[in-house]
């Protein structure tokens, strides 16, 4: 028994040692880029890493934030972002709503191609999405990037809160409708307080993706309507690379997801494996 | 009892056929469904419809022939079309291979709870939280050959530096290691969660029995937890054919075509050599390709599906 113990010590000992170094690998590229875009331009250049002990310089944000459209850019993808966010979450909700409740002709059809149109490549819809820009002239509006946004997310968003929907007792809603309440009226006030969560996590898949999205955006917005990761890409030019402030601007666009993350991990992480593992 | 259904029967026949109770499933999906048709049904039959013209960027799209299956017969010859099919394919190979081995090990290996696993987890999400663009930039920095920490650490093992993202070789490495570290994370998290569903009794009672550590995993829990495997697999093939941003941003499909995933191919034929209807007749076939696999998934596991379906 003794030996035992022991040895069961020294693996989670081990079992430590090999998630510590699973995540400095999973963290250290990140941290590269938070700490390059403290870095002056001599430091970025130099060839010899400094991951830690350096002096930190605000010039790379000053810059971004001063010269660029920086706060055009932050203004369109929070728009865009909560825009998406809003009209993908009301149709979602309705429609996982009736998928999970209701038995109706076309209920199964409806359910297998809500799954397959998620899997629609985004390199298929550029094309399409371009000529709709072209021939309707809508060039430079925001409504094109938020539509295609709310068409990508919803069959997401559905099936995930068809899943939230399942878990609620039918028996709520049988109680409001002897209490003579209409379909509304237990879909408004009986079932949406009970799916704020579920609601919480469609949010942040829609917002994520509508927010990090980058080659429907390249495409459909021009000067005026970019959003941060086309800006981002911007840096990019034909005579080089300006490290230091795509990695500021990089940080920047990656602080929401991060916040996201340490704040909803666990729900994310039931989001992601919704799919795949069976409660 | 019969003059009841008698009487109940004729309430029933003048029944006003616009029961808004039977209706209101229909007027609850409907927002959804026609947005769905909208922004993704819509666009599909556009690149069939398109890819029978011979569109280029910066024409009317009234003033452009019609050219019937020319797209399609020129597809089917085209040495460049195939190219990029073999690269996704040997891409989808490499990273799907790895990340499969690697994160269904790990997840093997440190499966067992321990304290603070939702710290471990909350960390190996980062990297699938983080913009694609964002990705795809830190790797360039990484992999850059002048200013590049990679080469810079190679260094030490007597590695000369190179030129990773200007070699035809290097830059496929670069783009699978980059996918390897975003993803293997994901498959991770997915059979963890997989294992630890699993019905405790059924290894205590092959712990009983006797079976030790192989057979305890190739014979027990890796064929219990078939089908996540199967799903994490399938989804994963289908991100390879959807996958554009990343490497738009790492090599821009570069050098050559070395890294020009089909997806990519798509969006450089029509934005960059302008050929709209030739690059709409690629996307039909992508579109076949991901049609195919998505069946494959729906087969595999359907979440939608009532359990009375089964």
């Amino acid at each position: 028994m003794h030996a035992d113990g022991l040895q069961s010590r020294s693996n989670v000992f081990s079992h430590y040692a090999a998630l510590v170094v699973l995540s400095l690998i999973t963290l250290a590229p990140i941290w590269v880029m938070v700490a390059t875009g403290f870095k002056d331009d001599v430091l970025v250049q130099q060839k010899e890493p400094v991951w830690f002990f350096f002096v930190p310089t605000m010039d790379n944000y000053a810059h971004i934030m001063t010269r660029g459209k920086f706060d055009t850019y932050l203004w369109n993808s929070i728009i865009v972002g909560v825009a998406s966010t809003f009209f993908t979450l009301l149709p979602g909700g309705m429609c996982a709503y009736a998928l999970a409740r209701s038995e109706f002709r076309g209920r199964r059809f409806t359910a297998n191609a809500t799954l397959l149109v998620r899997m629609v490549p985004p390199a298929v819809l550029a094309v399409p999405a371009f000529a709709m820009v072209v021939t309707f002239n809508l060039n430079n509006d925001l409504a094109v990037l938020i539509f295609f946004y709310t068409a990508l997310n919803l069959p997401f968003a559905i099936w995930l809160l068809f899943g939230f929907y399942k878990q609620i007792p039918v028996e709520l809603e049988e109680a409001a409708i002897v209490d003579g309440a209409g379909p509304l009226q237990v879909f408004f006030r009986v079932l949406l307080p009970l799916m704020k969560s579920g609601y919480a996590v469609a949010a942040i898949f829609t917002f994520r993706i509508a927010w990090n999205e980058f080659i429907l955006a390249l495409l459909l917005t021009g000067r005026k309507t970019r959003t941060l990761p086309v800006g981002a890409a911007g840096f990019i030019t034909d005579t080089g690379v300006e490290w230091g402030r795509i990695m500021a601007m990089g940080t920047l666009i990656v602080i929401p997801p991060l916040l996201f993350t340490f704040f909803a991990a666990r729900q994310i992480i039931a989001g992601m494996t919704a799919g795949a593992v069976k409660g | 009892m019969s003059a009841q259904a008698e009487l109940a029967k004729p309430a029933l026949a003048v029944k006003p056929p616009m029961d808004i109770r039977a209706l209101s499933p229909y007027f609850f999906i409907l927002p959804a469904v026609l947005i769905m048709v909208a922004g993704l049904v819509y666009p599909v039959t556009q690149a069939f419809y398109l890819s029978f013209y011979d569109w280029k960027i910066g024409t009317d799209f009234d003033d452009a022939p019609y050219v019937g299956m020319r797209h399609f017969l020129r597809m089917v010859a085209d040495p460049d079309v195939w190219e990029s099919v073999w690269v996704t394919v040997r891409f989808g190979f490499w990273t799907i291979t790895i990340e499969m081995a690697l994160g269904v090990g790990l997840a093997l290996l440190l499966e067992k709870p321990i304290r603070g696993a939702s710290v471990f987890r909350t960390i190996f999400i980062l990297p699938l939280m983080v913009s694609p663009v964002v990705v795809g930039l830190i790797w360039r920095y990484l992999f850059d050959a002048r200013i590049g920490w990679i080469n810079y650490y190679l260094g030490f093992i007597g590695i000369e530096p190179q030129v990773w993202l200007g070699d035809p070789e290097l830059a496929f490495f670069a783009i699978v290691f980059t996918d390897i570290w975003q993803w293997t994370p994901f498959i991770f998290i997915i059979v963890i969660a997989g294992l630890q569903a699993l019905p405790s009794e059924v290894v205590e009672a092959a712990k009983i029995d006797g079976v030790n550590w192989w057979q305890m995993i190739f014979l027990i829990k890796l064929p219990m937890i078939k089908s996540v495997l199967v799903i994490a697999l399938l989804m994963r093939l289908i991100d390879v054919f959807r996958a554009l941003e990343v490497m738009y941003i790492l090599t821009g499909g570069g050098p050559g075509r070395a890294t020009e995933l089909l997806s990519l191919h798509i969006y450089n034929r029509a934005f960059d050599t302008q050929q709209l209807g030739y690059a709409s007749a690629i996307s039909v076939l992508l579109i076949v390709i991901v049609f195919l696999l998505s069946l494959a998934i729906l087969v595999a596991s359907n979440p939608m599906k009532d359990k009375s379906d089964v």
